[in-house]
């Protein structure tokens, strides 16, 4: 109550709060990180613009490793479980997330899937997020790395107008490179030139899922990322 | 349009300190919006105002507060003109951002009884 004149309004009092407001979703990411680590599974974000080959990439992959490795992957669409199919097609254990009109995946999403899909022997679980350079870029899901697919018909500016997305990459695949023999006005260089206005540590892997090249390194990539995850030991 | 689901989370908060305070009126809420946060700050003040509606924030004004991103050398704290390579020459080293990615609830102001 107003102790000042005795009107009898109630005090207004600020509270500091200083609290991250998707925290709660950072929280259930962190959730999702725990179980990834448990099983020693590398977990990947794959983010980019609708038709930036994000499937096509992830169909490529699993032909490029063969039974070396086992692969599974969760597929974000707006409407239809078309990619999560192609995936399955591909050899790939997979599992649509259709999100209606939801531009993006969050982390419960992600952990209320994870409840309807054995993920027992895999060694690599690829989130295809929703296609989108915006909004995807705002959620943690518990991934290990974020992989932006970028192909090289977007333009060479798209780094520079998508910021967000494109710092928080880990590592950027340039798609739909045996297209550049058909398109002498895109120069690659002004696309790593954009990414080192954004990206801190650039790191770039040109790719086509079309005559497979590339995906030597892609796959070098992963084992890499894979041998650095830090599974707790089992006491 | 994120901003919609960024606003829920933003209601659940602060109903949530309002409750842990005593339960009284929200009057205003503070929130500070990086610009590399990936939140659009016109769309987010509407979404706000489309949503606190029959909510704990119903007659609660929002301020938000943006924060430029600003890019430095971590060794030499030299500051990074926008759109420059984020990478110093002088050091060797990558850029670190200090701040301009932050999407925090600050303060609310609030009725205690």
């Amino acid at each position: 109550m107003c102790q000042d004149c005795g009107c009898g309004d109630p005090d207004v009092v600020p509270i500091d709060v200083q609290h991250r407001i998707l925290a709660k979703n950072d929280a259930t990411a962190e959730h999702n990180r725990e179980h990834f680590l448990d099983d020693g599974i590398l977990c990947v974000n794959l983010m980019g613009s609708p038709g930036a080959g994000k499937t096509a990439v992830l169909e490529a992959t699993a032909r490029a490793c063969g039974d070396a490795r086992r692969f599974a992957a969760l597929a974000g669409d707006l409407a239809t479980d078309h990619d999560a199919e192609r995936l399955r097609v591909a050899g790939i254990r997979s599992r649509a997330i259709t999100t209606g009109q939801a531009c993006h995946l969050d982390a419960a999403l992600v952990h209320r899937s994870l409840h309807h899909f054995d993920l027992a022997g895999v060694d690599y679980l690829f989130i295809e997020n929703v296609g989108n350079l915006v909004c995807p870029a705002v959620y943690d899901l518990g991934q290990a790395v974020n992989v932006v697919a970028l192909s090289v018909t977007e333009g060479e500016d798209k780094p520079l107008k998508y910021p967000t997305m494109f710092r928080k990459a880990d590592l950027v695949l340039l798609t739909k490179t045996d297209l550049l023999r058909h398109l002498p006005h895109v120069r690659v260089e002004k696309i790593h030139d954009a990414l080192a206005r954004v990206m801190p540590v650039p790191s770039v892997i040109a790719l086509s899922a079309l005559d497979d090249s590339g995906f030597g390194e892609w796959l070098a990539w992963l084992e890499t990322k894979r041998a650095e995850l830090e599974v707790p030991e089992i006491a | 349009m994120h901003e919609y689901s960024i606003v829920q989370a933003l209601i659940d908060q602060v109903e949530a300190v309002a409750a842990s305070n005593g339960g009284g009126a929200v009057h205003h809420i503070y929130v500070k919006l990086g610009d590399l946060a990936g939140v659009d700050s016109d769309l987010l003040q509407t979404a706000y105002e489309t949503f606190r509606a029959g909510t704990g924030c119903d007659g609660a004004s929002l301020t938000i507060e943006r924060v430029p991103a600003q890019w430095t050398c971590p060794r030499c704290f030299v500051p990074f003109q926008r759109g420059a390579v984020l990478h110093c020459s002088n050091c060797d080293e990558p850029a670190r951002l200090a701040v301009g990615d932050e999407i925090l609830l600050q303060r609310i102001e609030m009725e205690v009884p």
